[in-house]
């Protein structure tokens, strides 16, 4: 019961969804509909669930003094706050909440992500090297797209840019291509594989 | 220069998270663990008004939908993972959303990822289309064979499979190469879009 409830359930959502799937009707339609919405709910405890590991974890990092353990408490504040703030006081476009979320969260993620031009040129610098005829193939390209992709590429050369265009849009498509069709063959397989009560390991190891 | 509190607080913060070029130090730290919290904080309230109340609350207080309460139930027994005797029951949310998500992707992922793709190879422009059409329809249509030969393992890459697999690699080298400058390009721009806030909205040196 324990180990085969989960497996019929899997089975059954998943048996039902493919069917549902090749039934142009309203009601299969509407059935749909009425289970995405299911599935977000479920999927809102899986946030009560997460948000409460994390208040335990920094709570006994404060509790036990561990090092770093005041910047814990910025975590939690910060996240009470604003939870707080976006519940009580709304989240239109003039609220507080959402000059929290342009001027604290918008710009931090992106200088954070912006981080990342400095590694992955430094990166780049490092492991670049055109020791065989494929990795200099894949220098040239890169160097070829950056500077297709700014001003100062059609100012060495003007057909830089259509080039990058080409490039782009056909030997990199037909990879790419070949690529997610792989992806889709795989996800096809591993997808049939749980319905199927293959693949179990989402039910964890024990019991 | 601004006397926008809050673009102050953007500015800061932004040169906060920048501090981590120079080294890994406390001003680093604190936006680090302020940017966790107030995104997840912003994820709750989130939640709150677009999960909670528009999917709970509201059906059922309003269109007295009660069959909301079912993926109510099966989310709270998400809950009994905390119990060592009824730990069993988190497994049935989790069932049921993989499940789900099995169900939808099989045909789905056919359609996008296998039916499209195909198509789009195969749909050479033989009549009507112009020569350089037919000529980029005719190299994408060999990546796409080339890289998928490549990824195909149940037979050795020699003889005709091993230089067909080999040009696979020259293709996908290519497309990584692309992908590397694009990605590149991107982060740069974000670092652009960083540099303009800074020198245009704070301080105004630019215009």
């Amino acid at each position: 019961m324990k180990r085969r409830l989960p497996l019929i359930i899997v089975m059954l959502t998943g048996i039902g969804m493919i069917i549902q799937y090749f039934i142009p009707h309203p009601v299969s339609k509407a059935i749909y509909k009425q289970s995405i919405d299911w599935v977000i709910i479920i999927s809102a405890f899986y946030l009560v669930l997460g948000v409460g590991g994390i208040f335990i974890i920094n709570y006994q990092k404060i509790k036990r003094r561990k090092e770093g353990w005041w910047l814990s408490i910025i975590t939690l504040s910060a996240l009470i706050i604003t939870a707080l703030i976006g519940i009580f006081g709304g989240i239109d476009n003039k609220s507080v909440f959402m000059d929290i979320f342009m001027y604290i969260q918008l710009p931090m993620q992106a200088a954070m992500f912006s981080l990342l031009a400095f590694y992955i040129a430094s990166a780049a610098f490092r492991s670049f090297r055109a020791r065989t005829p494929e990795a200099t193939v894949l220098l040239i390209t890169a160097t070829i797209v950056m500077l297709g992709r700014v001003p100062i590429g059609s100012l060495i050369y003007r057909g830089l840019p259509g080039i990058t265009e080409w490039i782009l849009s056909t030997v990199s498509l037909a990879a790419q291509r070949g690529i997610l069709l792989g992806v889709g063959l795989g996800s096809i397989a591993t997808s049939m594989k749980i319905i199927l009560g293959i693949e179990r390991s989402y039910l964890g190891g024990g019991e | 220069m601004s006397t926008n509190i809050w673009i102050w607080i953007a500015a800061l913060l932004t040169l906060a998270i920048y501090s981590f070029l120079y080294k890994d130090n406390i001003v680093y730290k604190i936006a680090e663990y302020l940017l966790v919290g107030v995104s997840i904080g912003y994820s709750i309230a989130i939640t709150w008004y677009n999960v909670v109340i528009a999917k709970m609350v509201v059906p059922i207080r309003d269109q007295h939908n009660f069959l909301i309460i079912i993926p109510i139930l099966i989310g709270m027994f998400m809950f009994a993972r905390f119990s060592k005797k009824h730990g069993w029951l988190s497994k049935i949310p989790i069932s049921f959303v993989i499940g789900w998500g099995a169900g939808v992707a099989i045909p789905l992922q056919f359609e996008t990822s296998i039916v499209e793709h195909v198509k789009n190879t195969i749909a050479i422009p033989w009549f009507g289309g112009n020569i350089l059409l037919l000529v980029n329809a005719i190299i994408i249509f060999i990546g796409v064979i080339a890289t998928l030969i490549y990824f195909y393992f149940s037979t050795p890459h020699k003889g005709v499979i091993g230089k067909v697999a080999n040009l696979g690699i020259w293709y996908i080298m290519i497309a990584f190469g692309a992908s590397f400058g694009y990605t590149v390009m991107a982060r740069i721009s974000l670092f652009i879009d960083r540099a303009q806030f800074l020198l245009h909205d704070w301080l105004g040196l630019i215009h």
